[in-house]
């Protein structure tokens, strides 16, 4: 039998930081509880992360998986336009870009006497 | 037990934080040592050009002010301090420490100055590799002001074994501050590749002060911190086997939690099996995490592999100039307001024909996630009322022309669409920097104590 689905931005179930070196960005994505640990493999790919950031010219997204830590690490390279010494962007370090990714939307399945909270999330999330 | 504290995490960062972190320090009353990371690849590149124009300067502008209050508490109570904050000149920044020791009554310090980071002259840059990390940049022609490269931990320990009270590098890869102190604490081995790694790791997680101890963290109503206003910076406990744990001072805002720790950890972080060092390659796929008290987590399982045979280098040119400009549009209709002061002056650069990169952003609509094409923009709907900030970003190798361009923005008080307001506008200059490989044996790191110098 297949869970109803309900959807939530990323940013509900899991927190994150971004980094740059160069023209290079990271963006690490965290799950707040080891329960949605499984749900982040499999929804939060690299072809996802890659599309959030198409109209930056991304070259390539490379997606390293920490199981200790419930944590992904994305590689995101050319994301930044230039970098911290040539972009001619607002962010230029791309502090905020790991709010791009948080924003991803994803579906996750609505457990038993959750149906309730998880309208009221969606609500929160509008 | 080796205690190190951060007392900075960035040049620019708040200058009271290292009082609490010497302070706690200081009272368990067995020394340690404070690590202060001041330098960027665009603070090093400043840090050059101020030298050029006075031998004096190239150090880290708040230097005296951010050791006055706590120099005095670190010599008495055995707490060594080694910071990157010589940036372009660290004999400028010795000297500096030492006239500062002269007036608060301290006498001669031991201050070590490590050298070997400046590559000018030692380094034909047509010889080697790129970094790959700067993908699709382009190569750059024109004056080189700097290539520095990111020396490894070993002249830090060194001096600190000499009896260093205070140690002052330039570029140094930032978790070397750390490992430095602790090598020479415990007396590892270099090739105990797990220890170093393991103290690789203290730097890496310190090195960017508050960011693992509650800054940089908050999410309302998600991930609430306390104390926003008084973070205290973070203090790691090491053990000789290398495990350690993450705290602050008490009393401070802030927090240390898994979740704080883990997005340092992973904080700037490329392939988690192997972040390059020149000390070491780090790998922290099997790193373990426990929450041991408040504020207190433990870090164990860090291992070390062999460093990359080549050392990064950060190379610093001259030529482009950024203008920025801003306007702002609020009240009924304002979003097609904003819009029409973008389609205004991309046409005003093209038909004065000047040669500049330029973009536009929306400020309050969409502007840090969008492209120099605007792409994102071009997909929100045409109009709306609020109020929104139009930003205008020129880039050019041209002073004159850069200013040219600005001025159009301003020029949209009388030429531009109704009710625009608050222009600001800056041109400044701005170094750019590529990052190349170089040999290790073009780099003779080493130290010195100051004095003697003219």
């Amino acid at each position: 039998m297949t869970a109803p689905l309900r959807t939530v931005t990323l940013h509900q179930i899991a927190h994150g930081r971004s980094g740059d070196k160069g023209n290079r960005l990271n963006v690490n994505v965290i799950a707040y509880e080891p329960r949605h640990w499984p749900l982040l493999l499999a929804e939060v790919t690299a072809e996802r992360v890659a599309a959030l950031f198409a109209h930056r010219g991304v070259t390539r997204v490379t997606r390293y998986e920490l199981p200790l830590l419930a944590a992904l690490n994305f590689v995101i390279e050319d994301a930044l336009e230039g970098g911290v010494n040539s972009s001619l962007g607002v962010d230029t370090h791309g502090k905020c870009l790991s709010y791009l990714v948080l924003g991803m939307e994803i579906p996750v399945p609505i457990e038993p006497g959750e149906a309730l909270q998880a309208a009221s999330v969606l609500q929160t999330a509008r | 037990m080796y205690r190190i504290g951060s007392g900075a995490g960035f040049s620019g960062d708040r200058i009271d934080a290292p009082q609490s972190v010497v302070a706690a320090i200081a009272a368990a009353g067995e020394g340690g040592a404070v690590i202060f990371e001041t330098l960027g690849e665009r603070t090093l590149a400043l840090g050059q050009i101020a030298k050029r124009d006075d031998p004096r300067r190239g150090f880290e502008p708040l230097l005296t002010d951010i050791l006055e209050p706590i120099l005095a508490q670190c010599i008495s109570a055995g707490i060594v301090i080694v910071g990157n904050f010589g940036q372009a000149n660290p004999p400028a920044a010795a000297r500096a420490i030492a006239a500062l020791a002269e007036r608060l009554g301290l006498g001669t310090l031991r201050i070590a100055i490590v050298t070997g980071d400046d590559l000018v002259g030692k380094v034909d840059l047509r010889q080697t590799e790129r970094w790959d990390g700067d993908g699709r940049l382009p190569d750059l022609d024109g004056d080189v002001i700097a290539v520095n490269a990111y020396l490894g931990a070993r002249a830090i320990a060194d001096a600190v074994k000499a009896g260093a009270q205070v140690v002052v590098t330039g570029r140094v890869a930032d978790p070397a501050l750390a490992l430095g102190p602790l090598v020479a604490h415990f007396n590892w081995s270099w090739n105990d590749l797990d220890r170093i790694a393991a103290g690789t790791l203290v730097g890496h997680l310190l090195e960017c002060g508050a960011q693992v101890s509650g800054g940089f963290f908050a999410d309302p109503g998600f991930k609430d911190v306390p104390g926003t206003a008084d973070i205290g910076f973070p203090i790691a406990e090491v053990e000789a086997d290398g495990s350690f744990v993450i705290t602050k001072a008490e009393g401070t805002g802030g927090l240390v939690d898994l979740r704080t720790v883990k997005e340092q950890l992973l904080y700037e972080i490329h392939d988690p099996a192997a972040y390059l060092t020149p000390d070491v390659t780090l790998d922290i796929t099997g790193v373990a995490l426990d929450q041991v008290g408040p504020d207190r987590v433990r870090v164990t399982g860090a291992r070390g592999h062999e460093a990359p045979r080549q050392l990064k280098a950060t190379v610093s040119f001259y030529g482009d100039w950024l203008g920025e400009a801003e306007i702002s549009y609020a009240g009924p209709n304002a979003l097609a307001r904003a819009r029409l002061a973008i389609t205004t002056i991309s046409e005003r650069v093209r038909r004065r024909d000047l040669p500049v990169r330029h973009r536009a952003d929306i400020i309050g609509c969409v502007s840090a996630f969008d492209s120099d094409h605007g792409d994102l923009l071009d997909d929100f709907g045409d109009t709306a009322d609020g109020d929104y900030r139009v930003r205008f970003a020129f880039g050019g190798k041209s002073q004159r022309e850069v200013e040219r361009a600005v001025q159009e923005v301003n020029a949209l008080y009388c030429c531009g669409p109704a009710g625009g307001g608050g222009v600001r506008q800056s041109v400044r200059p701005r170094v750019r920097t590529l990052s190349h490989m170089v040999p290790r044996d073009l780099v003779d790191m080493g130290f010195h104590f100051a004095g003697g110098e003219p």
